[in-house]
């Protein structure tokens, strides 16, 4: 989706403010956030890509006006709402807390490390042929998915060169949705003039990764 | 680049909707208090970018080690026994002379957990996502990295579950440094490439 959250190449965001000796979480909250998101992915009831989708979908003022363990509150609320794992009337309290069951069970502090270790997999073991090798000259397509999508708006259209290929990888833009469509993803490097006209610098480039989908061949351009 | 607090200062509501939603979740044994508390420590006290600088250094000192991460970031970083979630895929990008590499995720805020920690807020900040992949030069030089125009900026948009780690150079005057010294050189922001490395003589100061 053409969110406010695709935001490379924005104008008027302002300057980036550093903080000296910033510690890991600013406040309480933060660390209840943080970990209450990262506890409800080990209970197997929701991916990745739905997850960035749930936060994508915040209200635009809202977004740009939380900082980002509220965007992370809103998208983990948002995700328990939809999938029914609960609901406004057990958030409000005027009904108590309904039992639900989950593909996995809940996390426990003995499972932490070897849970956070492992993290997940997203390399898909398929034989699928590649449409583009290194070197190819390709364009990312113009296209304006209303769903979730990885393909950044500052690329689309433009052309850039494969520099790797990392095999079949789930798909996020299926992925956020429902079934899965893997295919290979790669690397694209383009060129900062051909992402920024006059304005970009000769000689710096912005290395993408980008699926399959998102790509069309550019060799006979 | 003053830093103001507001920017942290949650919304009214915020802190007692997250006190709700843990009550509720743990309530309906979606999650457990113990578990919390040691995902909130584990990323406070043992994953961090002490971690990552421990693999910079090993690259300073051992040209084997060093292509082994370049080749294949995940299996070289695995022989430290950092890995998991949020760097199932690292990939080691290398400064050199004529290279500076730095990292930005413009859709959201993906990051190299097990090597680098949890991100700084400038780093999931709009401004942040929104600039580096347009006047990179720019931002750097707001935090203190001059680059000569001769030099070419790769900037790395973490779009996949792919995570960047930028080696940054090493300093010169640390022949002879011990690797943990070099590690000591090594900060969370010279390898999100957005400074280099410090040097021996900044070391001292700091």
């Amino acid at each position: 989706m053409d969110g406010v959250h695709d935001m490379g190449g924005m104008h008027g965001m302002g300057p980036v403010e550093t903080e000296e000796n910033e510690p890991v979480f600013h406040g309480d909250w933060e660390k209840r956030m943080f970990a209450l998101n990262n506890a409800i992915s080990a209970l197997g009831v929701r991916n990745i890509d739905e997850s960035r989708h749930a936060r994508e979908r915040m209200a635009p003022a809202d977004y740009l006006g939380s900082s980002y363990y509220e965007i992370w509150l809103d998208g983990l609320t948002r995700t328990l709402l939809e999938k029914g794992l609960i609901s406004e009337e057990e958030l409000s309290g005027a009904m108590a807390p309904q039992p639900v069951t989950t593909p996995k069970p809940a996390l426990s502090a003995e499972n932490v490390d070897t849970v956070m270790s492992k993290g997940a997999t997203y390399v898909v073991d398929l034989d699928i042929a590649p449409a583009f090798s290194v070197g190819q000259i390709v364009r990312a397509k113009n296209i304006h998915p209303a769903g979730h999508t990885r393909l950044p708006r500052y690329a689309r259209g433009h052309t850039g060169v494969v520099h790797a290929a990392y095999g079949v990888h789930v798909f996020p833009d299926a992925n956020a949705h429902g079934p899965d469509k893997p295919q290979h993803l790669y690397n694209v490097k383009f060129s900062s003039e051909e992402l920024w006209g006059a304005e970009g610098t000769p000689g710096d480039v912005i290395y993408i990764d980008l699926w399959n989908d998102h790509l069309e061949d550019a060799s006979n351009d | 680049m003053a830093h103001d607090h507001k920017h942290n200062d949650p919304l009214p509501d915020t802190v007692l909707r997250v006190k709700s939603l843990e009550s509720l979740l743990v309530e309906k044994g979606l999650v457990e208090t113990a578990a919390l508390d040691a995902l909130v420590e584990r990323y406070e006290k043992k994953i961090g970018p002490q971690n990552g600088a421990k693999v910079v250094a090993r690259a300073w000192i051992d040209e084997d080690y060093k292509q082994r991460l370049l080749k294949d970031g995940s299996t070289a970083i695995a022989e430290f026994g950092f890995s998991g979630a949020q760097g199932e895929e690292l990939v080691a990008v290398e400064n050199t002379e004529n290279v500076h590499n730095v990292v930005v995720c413009t859709l959201c805020s993906c990051y190299p957990w097990p090597v680098l920690g949890l991100p700084p807020v400038w780093y999931k900040s709009a401004p942040y996502r929104s600039r580096v992949v347009r006047e990179p030069r720019k931002v750097l030089q707001e935090f203190g990295t001059e680059l000569p125009a001769s030099s070419e900026v790769r900037v790395w948009d973490s779009t996949a579950e792919t995570r960047y780690l930028v080696i940054p150079r090493r300093p010169e005057g640390t022949e002879g440094f011990s690797e943990q010294d070099l590690a000591d050189l090594v900060t969370r922001d010279s390898m999100i490439g957005v400074t280099k490395a410090k040097t021996p003589v900044n070391r001292e100061e700091a």
